[in-house]
């Protein structure tokens, strides 16, 4: 059986501006939304508080539950209804970080019995200080940061045998970055700048794989945290492994696209660079569908069945695996193109000349 | 070739055998007793998220030790003048970190400086300028001096920590210290996590004091402290009502003895009122002090304070001698034996905070694995029916090569005791939608060989070349990420970094070398003529 037929040759590379065009508007959406909600919804793993999920034996409104909190002072509590329907099941947040957080599962369980009777289960307690919320904040921060990074050194070193240049460009960050934090910057500056030096060093010191690659994982990064803002989901300790984990998929893809272009511009040197690209795709391309169906569909049986618990994680993966497959067609590979065309005016004059 | 062809199936059936060992205890709860002495017989541990349980994390407010180390000092300096006859006009605390000492006589200074300079090293001696007639001086604690006292409360919590969990009874509770004075603490399987986490955070200094009866309560609380007294409070809770009672206390500032000097601590029952009761026993130098204490204050009420707040108050009948004494209360069971362990286990160096709780009860563990298992099985098998209508005899290839896979990271989280976690189960299911992709990659390679026009045993051959660079490659990033992943993360997240690793080496074993070896079985050894890709 085939999807696609051998020696396919659909314009992807034509198609460059619309994608772009796309993506500008998805960044841009996200970031206009982040600003209009103030900032992503962080959840009490980072920005401090308490959340209970609860169990009753019976159906209960959520301003029936928040009523009940009234005699703890807790009355502004967010209770939504969580999980499957008719498994009566409730999370009630607390963002309050100013009362005593300790212990407080208990009186709210106290409260919920005196209220509404003994068929109660508490059935996970979270709660997160708010000192612990900002540390684990910047963790989640430098750990993506890190992880982008590691990946441009091993790109740059594996696909352009500069493991010279990457070191330096690591270094260089390093510096930055040091250097920064050392004005008391926060974190999430630090992060943006460290993000466009990486982006320049790639640049200027012609780590074209790196660029594309990079700009890519950061496209499918900011794009997973919109639909999460769309959906108005909490970005919890586990979306930021979901987060890396897209990282990791989403380059997955990146490469086998890259290891053919490759490939291919050592076969056909006479051929210009965007034929030669455009081929590599099609190439790849049924490879590319495969792999992303076998992953969306155990996905999406994780999504459907694996539990509340699990489910923004799910849905994070499975909107990753979306935007990493088209990035990697759409986005890293015309980015190294741009790069192409931009410095091959002056050391390859050939190829854009046959254009 | 079918020699090296024989010895990879050999070391691929070798593997798997030791999968099945390794995973075999998980599996089953009765093995025969000759598998439990003699093969591995552990089972996969299960993350607190899957089986229920309680995480913490407490700070401990270490610079409340290094106050206490200064008034320790301040003490010491008291004594060490009056031997060197050296008279002050006050000796003080200030802050956290220095000592403030006024000497009476000008003359004083300089002997004053050669003991504090001999006597206290661990701090810097500092003049304040003053009135001429009293000189005045600062001990400023060195911060090395200092960090080794908050190092030392640290050690010392986690120790009394562990040892009242210890006998409180958790079974494989798991407690490590961590940067920043904090301290982590697993405990799996809590019943009560209320009850666990005040027998933990208690901080149990037991303190005798005197009751000050020449002077009342009432003009104390109206702002007219007797100098050398303070006010603490009985707090009694009303079984029926829940309603709370605070009933105050004048006390000598003075204490007496402390629960340093306990040896044992046990819950006895009341015989009259049936009621249970704490019975503590003094170590030698203990006893003696109390014998002291009892004998110098018959009549007297002595004051029995935990944690700064009043327990009882009784009345002096008689001298104590034998180094016991009781603590009564209108203590539930459970009450009387975590006071009796915290009390055996001895009292925090200083207060703990709880900074961050995490409890799953045991019913949302096992839903839990429940959902994950079934959501693995059922993408799973539709992975697996895609393969074999999409490439055929290939695709059932992989999907041998992926049911191995499975059994691998399973046995591989067993093999390394590895954690299973929420986030885990869903690292192995992601593998199972990843670890085809190395096998996708080789077969679309093999056909696009076969395209061209190759032997099944050359575009075989030529598949599995070019495509391994290209699958280490993706692998390698992927791998990358989860390193990372680990490095930062704790508990759950951990467990899928390590899931997620395991699957990546896994699937790189098994979609490249098992399917090979069955590629080459069947076009090499067997020569069959058409390739079912």
């Amino acid at each position: 059986m085939e999807f696609i037929k051998p020696g396919i040759n659909l314009d992807f590379v034509g198609k460059r501006k619309l994608a772009f065009l796309l993506s500008t508007i998805m960044i841009i959406a996200t970031v206009l939304l982040l600003i209009w909600r103030g900032g992503p919804n962080f959840g009490v793993d980072f920005s401090g508080g308490v959340l209970i999920q609860i169990k009753f034996d019976q159906k209960r409104t959520p301003s029936e539950i928040k009523s009940s909190l009234a005699s703890i002072n807790l009355q502004d509590s967010i209770v939504q209804e969580f999980g499957e329907e008719g498994q009566f099941e409730y999370l009630i947040r607390i963002r309050h970080t100013d009362i005593e957080l300790a212990g407080l599962g208990d009186k709210v369980k106290q409260a919920l019995v005196s209220e509404l009777g003994q068929g109660v289960e508490m059935r996970r307690v979270e709660m997160v200080g708010p000192k612990v919320g900002k540390d684990l904040r910047e963790k989640a921060l430098f750990a993506i940061f890190y992880a982008l990074l590691f990946i441009a050194i091993y790109i740059s070193g594996r696909f352009e045998l500069k493991w010279v240049m990457s070191i330096v460009m690591a270094l260089s960050l390093a510096f930055v970055v040091y250097i920064c934090s050392s004005f008391g910057m926060t974190v999430t500056w630090l992060i943006l700048i460290a993000l466009v030096v990486a982006i320049g060093l790639c640049w200027f010191l012609k780590l074209k794989y790196a660029l594309g690659a990079i700009i890519a994982l950061v496209h499918d990064v900011i794009i997973t945290v919109g639909a999460f803002a769309l959906t108005d989901r909490e970005i919890s300790l586990s979306i930021i492994a979901a987060i890396l984990t897209i990282v990791g998929y989403s380059l997955n893809d990146t490469i086998i696209v890259f290891d053919r272009i490759r490939e291919n511009l050592k076969r056909f040197r006479r051929r210009p660079f965007e034929e030669v690209m455009n081929a590599s795709i099609n190439e790849t391309l049924s490879r590319t569908i495969l792999t992303s169906t076998t992953t969306l569909v155990v996905v999406v049986a994780l999504f459907i069945l694996g539990g509340g618990v699990i489910h923004d994680f799910a849905f994070a993966i499975m909107i990753g695996v979306i935007v990493g497959t088209y990035s990697s067609i759409f986005v890293a590979s015309p980015v190294l193109l741009v790069w192409e065309s931009k410095f091959a005016k002056g050391a390859k004059g050939k190829i854009n000349s046959n254009k | 070739m079918s020699k090296s062809l024989s010895w990879r199936g050999v070391i691929v059936l070798f593997i798997a055998v030791m999968g099945f060992v390794y995973l075999a205890p998980s599996l089953t709860g009765d093995l025969p007793a000759w598998w439990s002495n003699l093969l591995p017989r552990d089972k996969i541990h299960l993350g607190l998220d899957l089986q229920g349980g309680m995480h913490l994390i407490l700070e401990v407010q270490a610079l409340k030790a290094v106050e206490s180390h200064l008034e320790r000092v301040v003490e010491e300096l008291k004594l060490d003048l009056r031997k060197s006859k050296i008279r002050y006009m006050e000796i003080n605390r200030i802050g956290s970190d220095r000592v403030s000492v006024i000497l009476m006589r000008s003359k004083d200074a300089k002997p004053f400086m050669d003991m504090a300079e001999g006597n206290y090293p661990d701090f810097e001696l500092k003049s304040v300028s003053g009135d001429e007639n009293q000189p005045t001086f600062q001990l400023v604690l060195i911060s090395k001096a200092r960090g080794r006292v908050m190092k030392m409360a640290v050690d010392q919590a986690l120790e009394t920590i562990r040892n009242r969990i210890d006998q409180f009874g958790v079974s494989e509770p798991d407690i490590r210290p961590q940067e920043d004075n904090r301290i982590l603490i697993q405990l799996p399987g809590v019943k009560d996590p209320k009850r666990a986490m005040e027998l933990i955070g208690k901080t149990a200094l037991l303190e005798f004091k005197l009751v000050d009866e020449e002077n009342s309560v009432e003009e104390a609380l109206k702002g007219n402290m007797p100098p050398g007294d303070e006010i603490l409070y009985e707090i009694s809770i009303d079984r029926k009502t829940g309603r709370q009672a605070k009933i105050p206390y004048l006390l000598k500032k003075r204490t007496l003895l402390t629960g340093e000097y306990i040896t044992d601590a046990r819950v006895q029952i009341d015989s009259r009122y049936n009621e249970p009761y704490v019975s503590l026993s003094f170590d030698a130098r203990g006893a003696r002090l109390f014998e002291q204490i009892t004998g110098q204050n018959i009549k007297k009420r002595l004051a029995i304070v935990l944690d700064k707040k009043v327990n009882s108050a009784p009345v002096i009948q008689d001298r104590i001698s034998g180094g016991k004494a009781q603590i009564t209360g209108r203590f539930t069971t459970d009450e009387a034996r975590d006071l009796a362990i915290v009390l055996r286990a001895g009292a925090l160096p200083a207060p703990v905070v709880i900074i961050e709780e995490r409890t799953v009860g045991p019913s949302l563990g096992k839903d839990s694995i429940d959902k994950g298992f079934k959501s693995m099985l059922i993408g799973g098998a539709v992975v697996i029916v895609f393969m074999v209508i999409y490439y055929g005899l290939a695709g059932f290839i992989a999907d041998f090569a992926l049911v191995l896979n499975i059994l691998f990271i399973m046995a591989g989280l067993a093999f390394f005791g590895a954690t299973l976690t929420l986030p885990g189960i869903a690292g192995i299911i992601l593998t199972i939608g990843m670890s085809v992709d190395a096998n996708v990659l080789i077969f679309e390679r093999i056909r696009e060989e076969l395209r061209l026009g190759k032997t099944p045993r050359s575009s075989i051959e030529g598949g599995y070349g070019k495509a391994l660079v290209t699958i280490l490659d993706a692998q390698i990033t992927t791998l990358i990420a989860a390193l990372v992943l680990f490095q930062f993360g704790t508990g759950p997240i951990r467990g899928f970094a390590v899931t997620l690793s395991i699957g990546i080496i896994a699937s790189l074993f098994t979609a490249i070398f098992v399917t090979r070896i069955i590629f080459d079985y069947l076009y090499v050894l067997r020569r069959m003529k058409k390739v079912s890709i």
